[in-house]
């Protein structure tokens, strides 16, 4: 019996890649997430590519009423693993313009896979074993004056991932959190002060590589853990008057 | 709708745009972008001149749309999105006894890009262009999205049409089943001119191309080595690393002297025997792209890649365009000479039955002017010479060269009478002028 990994938020590009290497190690994959044409394309893709089987379901992190079809759909399935990729970061001025954004911004980076994976852990400690991976953000480590909803949403998501390793490992299972620096997808394509921009397909294989190695908490790519430790170091009192 | 401004060039790289880029990553982008800001695509930009240029415009890069949609080994056929490479297709379809019907030398180039251009390669005596081989398109014209299949004037209009019709989204392709995963190669040296074209002509293997000498003259011209091919089972070890060429070369590393030299261990190099190897299949179809932008070996200035056709009764004006090579001693030791046979799918599309010989040449004047000589030599010769490479050409001669232009341009108005498909290459030779 192959390995199955949810994948939630397929669409995206980072999650696309990491669904092809999945599959040409010969997953079983379920790729969630809202555009059904979209992910059924993956889906076929992902199947040529020598997944045991893909198929694409509903995920809406909006949406709680979708999430208890995907667990089910792993039911019997002796490994289940799970990635997150599902997030939303609309412009800040955008939601300094509309604060209702903020709901919307905290229930995509936050609080719907975490329900999900609250619902997903009991399984992961039935079975004794388990990977959920927990895409994050360099934007979590600091408020920024440019995304600093975002980031919020993303620093929670990560404290949350910290709490589920604690309990998970102790029934086998694990966690591995991930913070993407800028990476080369079409939320950054064409954004002004790019730099040091990764593949996605680097990323991908990255995560993988921490998850067979059981790593806690990756930058991904390396570099970013220094970046972050020097802005992370930048005193408050500092900070506040810089917009970096 | 993201766009993003880009400096880009041809894998020539003798020319440059700057523009807006769009690179949709779902379908669904796709289908809006063309809705509300109409813009060709540009797939690998594997074309060496300016097919691949919108200078001061827009253009979508499909390289995120690159899935395979289905595979259906009982009835050779694959369903894919357009931005897929012929590499990444060839190496899923290999371990099904499948193989992409068509496959020209690189790996790089996308699907849809391959279509565009109905690119040919080392069978096109038996197995046609690749556009031969497709069964339908899914093809997003300004007007909205068609299903294109072979017989229309659409289809005639967009498999070798430069992307003046539309983005193609999604292909179906008819490939070929193949006995396995290697290469039979068969290297033979061949002395000079006449008996490379009795080699060509007599040889029976599925793929045959010719490497030939572009600096040796006198008794020597045309010399080089037959390679003949046939797919076969067996078991080779996975290709090493793919290297990198890191930096813009100095003109000094294709300097005359250098190539002279090169050219002779390379011809050397194959016994006077012949031999026969076994090659992996990316490293058959694909020999240069184990080096990634080897383009960079030309120098910042970029080069330029001289390929044309001429009808069999020609040969004897393709010897001169050869002799006219060999005497000026610009070229590079990237020069083939193939036989073609008469298949082709679209008005504008390259082959016709006959000889094809292809040469690079370093960006410099010298150069320039030759290969200016050479295309009218070709023009003189009843041949044509390859949008998917030229750079240099004016529009008068690839018109008289293009016979069914009208045609093409007739349907081209019909699907997309903007004009917002057009493309510098486009331009250049005023393409979408009525002659």
């Amino acid at each position: 019996m192959s390995d199955t990994w949810i994948l939630l938020g397929a669409t995206s590009s980072m999650a696309r890649a990491m669904a092809r290497e999945l599959a040409g190690a010969g997953a079983t994959l379920i790729l969630a997430g809202r555009d059904m044409d979209d992910l059924r394309a993956t889906a076929a893709d992902c199947t040529a590519r020598g997944a045991v089987s893909a198929r694409a379901m509903r995920f809406d992190a909006r949406d709680p009423e979708s999430f208890q079809p995907i667990i089910d759909a792993t039911d019997g399935d002796d490994t289940v693993n799970c990635a997150v990729f599902v997030g939303s970061m609309p412009p800040q001025d955008r939601i300094d313009a509309d604060p209702s954004l903020i709901d919307g911004v905290v229930m995509d980076s936050f609080t719907g896979p975490a329900r999900f994976l609250q619902m997903l852990a009991p399984r992961i400690e039935a079975n004794g074993a388990g990977t959920i991976v927990g895409v994050g953000s360099v934007a979590g480590d600091r408020g920024r004056l440019g995304n600093y909803v975002y980031g919020a949403a993303k620093a929670g998501f990560a404290t949350y991932l910290s709490g589920l390793r604690n309990r998970l490992t102790r029934a086998g299972g694990h966690v591995v959190t991930v913070k993407p620096g800028f990476v080369d997808t079409a939320m950054t394509w064409g954004i002004e002060g790019m730099f040091l921009v990764a593949p996605p397909e680097a990323v991908a294989r990255s995560i993988l590589r921490a998850v067979d190695r059981k790593r806690d908490v990756i930058y991904t790519p390396f570099f970013w853990r220094f970046i972050m430790a020097i802005i992370r170091a930048i005193p408050e009192r500092v900070f506040k008057k810089l917009s970096i | 709708m993201s766009w993003k401004q880009a400096d880009w060039s041809g894998w020539g790289r003798a020319l440059t745009a700057s523009g807006q880029l769009a690179r949709p990553e779902r379908q669904s982008t796709l289908a809006a972008l063309m809705r509300d800001t109409p813009a060709p695509a540009i797939g690998g930009c594997r074309s060496y001149g300016d097919a691949c240029l919108n200078d001061g415009g827009r253009a979508v890069r499909t390289t995120r749309l690159d899935r395979v949609l289905s595979i259906d080994p009982e009835a050779a056929t694959v369903t894919v999105e357009a931005g897929v490479t012929l590499g990444d297709l060839t190496r899923l379809l290999a371990p099904r006894g499948l193989l992409p019907a068509v496959l020209p030398g690189t790996g790089f180039a996308t699907v849809g890009g391959a279509i565009a251009m109905d690119v040919h390669g080392k069978n096109h005596h038996h197995a046609g262009s690749f556009g031969q081989h497709v069964l339908s398109l899914r093809l997003l014209t300004p007007g909205g999205p068609v299903e294109v299949t072979p017989g229309s004037d659409l289809f005639a209009a967009t498999v070798g049409g430069l992307g003046q019709t539309g983005i193609i989204a999604e292909a179906t392709l008819r490939v070929l089943k193949c006995k396995g995963d290697v290469m039979v190669v068969t290297e033979r040296r061949v002395p000079g001119w006449n008996d490379f074209l009795a080699a060509l002509d007599g040889s029976e293997a599925s793929y045959c191309v010719g490497w030939i000498d572009a600096t040796a003259t006198g008794d020597r011209l045309g010399r080089g080595i037959l390679e003949e091919g046939e797919t076969g089972a067996g078991l080779i070890p996975p290709p090493g690393r793919a290297r990198s060429v890191p930096f813009d070369a100095p003109a000094a590393a294709l300097s005359p002297p250098v190539v002279r030299a090169f050219n002779a261990a390379y011809y050397n190099r194959v016994p006077r025997g012949g031999r026969t190897v076994v090659r992996r299949i990316g490293e058959y179809f694909f020999p240069l792209d184990r080096i990634h932008d080897w383009n960079r070996l030309y120098g910042k200035r970029g080069f330029h890649q001289f390929q044309c056709v001429v009808p069999v009764a020609a040969a004897p004006a393709l010897r001169r365009i050869l002799e006219r090579i060999a005497h000026s001693g610009l070229a590079s030791p990237l020069a083939v000479l193939k036989r073609m046979g008469p298949g082709r799918a679209g008005h504008l599309s390259f082959p016709m039955e006959g000889y094809t010989l292809a040469c690079d040449f370093r960006n410099t004047p010298d150069a320039v002017a030759l290969i200016e000589t050479l295309e009218d030599a070709t023009q003189d010769a009843g041949g044509r010479i390859y949008l998917a490479k030229d750079a240099l050409a004016t529009g008068a001669a690839v018109r008289s060269m293009y016979p069914d232009h009208g045609a093409w341009l007739r349907e081209v108005e019909r699907v997309d009478p903007e004009g917002t498909m057009t493309t510098d290459l486009v331009r250049r030779l005023g393409l979408r002028n009525a002659a």
